[in-house]
């Protein structure tokens, strides 16, 4: 998919997420007091309220917890179809990604299919998509 | 009737169409007048308005008219108003009323929605449309990867009961044909719909985002639906038949479309039930929000018509929820069939069934009890409705 992606806003909770790519890491907040995790980011962590949090790079592997083939062009210039999922992450309980899975034809995606991260960088966001593995 | 309940007198609808060029203030106005003429109140006994989502400056279409300004338009003497989208869905607005009058705040409160999306996306200059240089709160984490629309968001989560619970496209068809069934004699739905769909249609019609086709998704609608919340011990003013509002409920618990595990449908329709002393055998009628195909299936099995899991059981064949069915469901033709009126033509439509002024539609049995919905995703919210 060669089209300009949506940008998001970097701001002090979502950067690491963004930018992580860059050094070919998957970062998602992390609480150094309970070790839970939590996604989206915030300043505290959700599940303790400790602001002890601190982006941490996880596996970058995950399976497909469920997804969808876009048909719809719903902007210009998009290349339809493409396989929106919703990726389940290793090590990372409770946390999902919405992504898309790119390097295989759309009618080769299955539910629980294990995935790896790729990052596809647009002036400086890496955006996280992910690939069939093995 | 009981002086410490909330009772919905009027209702009203504006005229119902795509590309309309009657302003959305006098859209609002025209159901405003209806509702009136229909609960036997004048404009000077409103005391409170309540909207949702309220005025949205960036994006007229979706929400162009707010509290304030209806208040200044009509010299309302208000004394409680409220317009948010920072509430578990559209009907939360009419909940929110409810509990105004409960606690004494107001005694009629016109509660609307009005839509011009429609209108909008043909009149750009007008109305320019959501143009952001970037993309922030929770849609930072969908649209960068071009999950744009709520039928990407929603699809995923029908494409889970199909590989969870083995959903068929033409079980979840059957949403989608009753809610035409219904619309062709809806006279509020010339607009929308012309002709009943049948299943090799739906089975033949382009895709959008799988499993949802063209026909699983609702359609951008010029419209103001209007419903006025009054006070138990107010009706001695009111000339129409009153209808109570017997429980309602709302719920968010992540605001964020991709973790939940469960849409919002499911806590929201259990907890209406505990509200309450009747039960779900006891509906007479569902309007549930179809914004999607698959939403009223949530619903089903939130409320607890079906089990979890079972709700495209329950719908299959479609004769269950048709109009003279065990469960009517959606028979104003819902958003698929009648237009995007965004969760006020649910209650609209429950409120004129439990009068027995359907029509041509209306369900058979003299119905006393119904449930209307809004929502489902992350966030929802529940109406139970009741004709003593």
């Amino acid at each position: 998919m060669n089209i300009s992606r949506p940008r998001p806003k970097l701001d002090a909770e979502n950067r690491a997420f963004w930018t992580g790519g860059s050094e070919g890491k998957l970062n998602i907040m992390r609480c150094g007091d309970c070790g839970q995790y939590t996604h989206p980011p915030k300043l505290l962590c959700r599940h303790c309220q400790s602001e002890n949090v601190a982006p941490q790079a996880v596996a970058g592997t995950g399976v497909i917890d469920t997804y969808t083939i876009n048909y719809q062009a719903w902007m210009p210039g998009l290349e339809v179809p493409f396989v929106i999922a919703r990726v389940k992450l290793d090590g990372v309980p409770g946390v999902y990604l919405t992504s898309n899975i790119v390097g295989c034809p759309v009618d080769e995606v299955e539910f629980d299919d294990r995935v790896r991260v790729t990052f596809e960088e647009q002036d400086g966001i890496w955006y996280p998509l992910f690939r069939k593995a093995g | 009737m009981a002086i410490k309940e909330a009772y919905i007198t009027g209702i009203g609808q504006s005229e119902v169409g795509i590309r309309l060029t009657r302003a959305p203030l006098l859209l609002t106005v025209d159901a405003i007048k209806e509702a009136l003429e229909e609960s036997g109140l004048k404009l000077e006994q409103i005391d409170g308005v309540a909207t949702y989502p309220g005025k949205m400056p960036g994006y007229l279409g979706f929400s162009p008219i707010s509290a304030d300004e209806l208040i200044e338009a009509l010299n309302i003497k208000s004394k409680w108003h409220l317009g948010g989208s920072e509430m578990p869905a559209q009907l939360s607005a009419i909940a929110s009323a409810a509990i105004a009058v409960k606690a004494g705040l107001a005694r009629h409160v016109i509660c609307f929605r009005t839509v011009y999306e429609a209108a909008a996306m043909a009149r750009p200059e007008e109305y320019p449309p959501l143009n952001r240089k970037f993309v922030e709160g929770p849609s930072q984490w969908l649209a960068p990867f071009l999950a744009i629309s709520a039928a990407n968001w929603t699809a995923q989560y029908a494409m889970r009961h199909m590989k969870r619970y083995g959903m068929t496209r033409e079980q979840l068809a059957q949403v989608a044909l009753n809610a035409h069934r219904n619309a062709v004699i809806n006279p509020r739905a010339r607009a929308i719909v012309k002709e009943p769909l049948t299943l090799e249609k739906y089975m033949s019609a382009r895709m959008i985002t799988s499993p949802f086709c063209l026909y699983d998704c609702d359609r951008f609608t010029d419209c103001s639906t209007v419903v006025i919340v009054s006070a138990g011990d107010a009706l001695d003013e009111v000339k129409c038949k009153p209808i109570r509002i017997a429980a309602v409920s709302g719920s968010v618990n992540r605001y964020s479309w991709d973790q939940v595990e469960w849409p919002a449908s499911y806590e929201t329709g259990e907890d209406l039930w505990t509200r309450t002393d009747y039960k779900p055998k006891d509906l007479d009628t569902a309007q549930l929000y179809d914004g999607f195909s698959f939403l009223p299936i949530t619903w089903i099995e939130g409320l607890g018509i079906a089990k979890r899991g079972e709700g495209h059981l329950f719908i299959e064949g479609g004769t269950r929820i048709a109009r003279d069915g065990v469960l009517p469901m959606n028979t104003h033709g819902g958003q698929l069939g009648a237009g995007r009126l965004h969760g006020f033509g649910f209650a609209h439509e429950a409120v004129t069934q439990l009068r027995g002024k359907g029509g041509e539609r209306q369900i058979p049995g003299s119905p006393k009890l119904a449930v209307a919905t809004s929502g489902g995703g992350p966030m929802a919210a529940a109406l139970l409705l009741a004709r003593d």
